[in-house]
């Protein structure tokens, strides 16, 4: 147990040294989203009955800084240990694949909720209501930075390169959280996208994320609930059978 | 009392390399235990999967007693590791480095022996430095330290001398002699085969990935003996040793003895012979010889 607590304090502190990178900049990058398209959009779109453009955007852009921030956590933090080399003394101390995997896993949510209540506090005079339902809220941001967590692990611990990481950042997570309603609700798609959304894990995130804060949404929250769900479940079990077998890490 | 350290027919290949072919020894609690060899010989694959970075293909590990892949929380508690490469996090400072390296082996308020440790090792004053500030023969130090945070009983230096300055190296050096007379198990590897020959009681020599020699240092020297004598005499060598295995170096001539007793009848020859001995001096072989003689002919 203090092996991972000691992990955790280590990746916090990691980011929290350089939070003017890893958290003030994210926060900065999601206002100027919300200045120019809510400037640029105000008198063409009302996406939920009584919820202006400027005010539906607020959440996905929130839950978009998260998911990436929680993504670029434990996957930078993972590529400069092994690029370094100082992943070493991570791996001669008794820690077992959990509790490797917890720490990253915490860190990274916890950047990801910073960063979110960032976004959300600094754009909240574009008129964000207090939550329909807070614990929906909290549910889909905590689970939404662990799934992107999780697969921070993943992408850090299958990287051999920055390059390689890079790849991944750019070819994968940023396609996937872009297009995934931030900006428009899938309903305003051709079917053909509409239907291509839904493949989306973190459509669901954003979706269910919003419903909390307006009690409306894209699809079921259940539904959205159960995906985001699953995706955690399913890229954490992998994360941790990676580290487990010692894939990339121990050879 | 279980072995400090028990390595059993370990095996390793890396794609057609045979990085260790069937390695088998033990190293006794309170040894000062040498591992040499040439680069690409296997000694850091073998520390790799002593300390769970490498794993094995075949065979088995054991850190008193615990099997360093079963086992491994156990093991890796009672063994500390000087990886070769100088490695370091740039975030923190030495004593957070520290700090948080007892942490990872499960303790907490270990302040005093991290501040006995940077004492040690002479870097009390360095403790709020940020690790990227730091020579590298400091950031050395730091990497002893930290393998030692948690006062593992078994402890391997992966050639830590290497690239650092006399100074350190005899402070080093007086540091381990100091923990290997506290109890501990020391393993070391280095190329400076005057510090084996100097701190280690026991060596073994690893050639290609196999074990090919295993001995006490004593043992090892005395049986690889190449003992020879310098002399300089007052006339040219009687033709009663012109026989003897011989050859001249400096305007001395050198005799080969496959003992020392045989140092008496050369003696007696040049008496008898009239010859008078002006200098005479004994060359006693050294570990580099032994190491050389080993590595370049087999076993």
């Amino acid at each position: 147990m203090q092996g991972f607590l000691t992990l955790l304090k280590k990746e916090l502190v990691r980011f929290w040294k350089v939070s003017f990178q890893t958290v003030a900049a994210p926060v900065l990058t999601a206002l100027l989203y919300q200045l120019i398209f809510a400037h640029a959009m105000a008198s063409h779109i009302e996406v939920y009955a009584g919820v202006s453009y400027a005010t539906f955007l607020i959440p996905g852009l929130a839950m978009m800084s998260m998911t990436q921030n929680a993504f670029a956590n434990g996957s930078s933090s993972l590529i400069q240990s092994k690029i370094t080399g100082n992943i070493v003394f991570l791996l001669l101390p008794p820690l077992t694949a959990l509790d490797f995997f917890a720490a990253y896993l915490l860190a990274a949510i916890v950047r990801g909720l910073v960063v979110g209540l960032g976004v959300l506090v600094i754009t909240a005079w574009f008129g964000l209501p207090w939550p329909a339902h807070p614990l929906w809220v909290l549910l889909f941001a905590t689970l939404g930075c662990g799934a992107l967590g999780a697969l921070g692990v993943v992408a850090g611990i299958w990287a051999e390169k920055f390059d390689q990481l890079a790849a991944f950042q750019n070819f994968l997570i940023m396609p996937l959280t872009f297009l995934s309603g931030v900006f428009y609700s899938i309903n305003s798609l051709p079917p053909f996208w509409k239907a291509v959304s839904h493949f989306n894990p973190v459509f669901y995130m954003i979706d269910g994320f919003r419903y909390g804060f307006f009690a409306q949404s894209d699809t079921d929250p259940w539904l959205a609930l159960g995906v985001v769900g699953l995706s955690f479940i399913v890229i954490s079990a992998l994360a941790l059978a990676l580290i487990k077998s010692g894939y990339r890490l121990r050879h | 009392m279980s072995s400090a350290i028990s390595i059993d027919s370990v095996g390793k290949h890396f794609g057609t390399l045979t990085a260790l072919d069937q390695v088998s020894f033990t190293v006794e609690p309170g040894e000062f235990f040498a591992l040499l060899g040439p680069n690409g010989a296997g000694k850091t694959t073998l520390i790799s999967i002593l300390a769970g970075l490498t794993r094995p293909d075949s065979g088995h590990v054991r850190v008193m007693g615990h099997d360093v892949q079963r086992d491994f929380r156990e093991a890796r508690k009672r063994l500390g590791v000087v990886p070769q490469e100088l490695v370091f996090d740039p975030f923190l400072s030495v004593r957070e480095t520290l700090q948080f390296q007892s942490g990872y082996f499960g303790l907490t308020r270990n302040d005093a022996w991290i501040d006995e440790l940077l004492f040690k090792l002479g870097l009390s004053d360095k403790a709020q430095a940020n690790m990227r500030a730091l020579s590298g023969g400091m950031k050395r130090r730091v990497m002893v330290a930290q393998a030692l945070v948690h006062r593992p009983p078994v402890i391997v230096l992966d050639e830590p001398t290497a690239g650092v300055d006399v100074e350190l190296r005899q402070s080093l050096w007086h540091f381990v002699r100091e923990l290997n007379q506290a109890g501990h198990t020391i393993v070391l590897t280095t190329h400076y085969l005057e510090e084996a020959q100097e701190l280690c009681s026991r060596i073994a020599m690893l050639k290609k990935g196999k074990l090919i020699a295993l001995e006490d240092k004593t043992k090892l020297l005395a049986h690889s003996a190449r003992r020879e004598v310098a002399l300089k005499l007052s006339a040219p060598l009687p033709d009663t040793l012109q026989q003897w295995p011989s050859r001249v170096e400096d305007d001395r001539i050198v005799l080969q003895l496959a003992d020392i007793a045989e140092l008496e009848q050369v003696l007696a020859r040049l008496r008898e012979a009239g010859v008078e001995v002006r200098e005479l001096s004994v060359i006693e072989t050294d570990l580099e010889d032994v190491f050389v003689k080993m590595m370049q002919g087999g076993n």
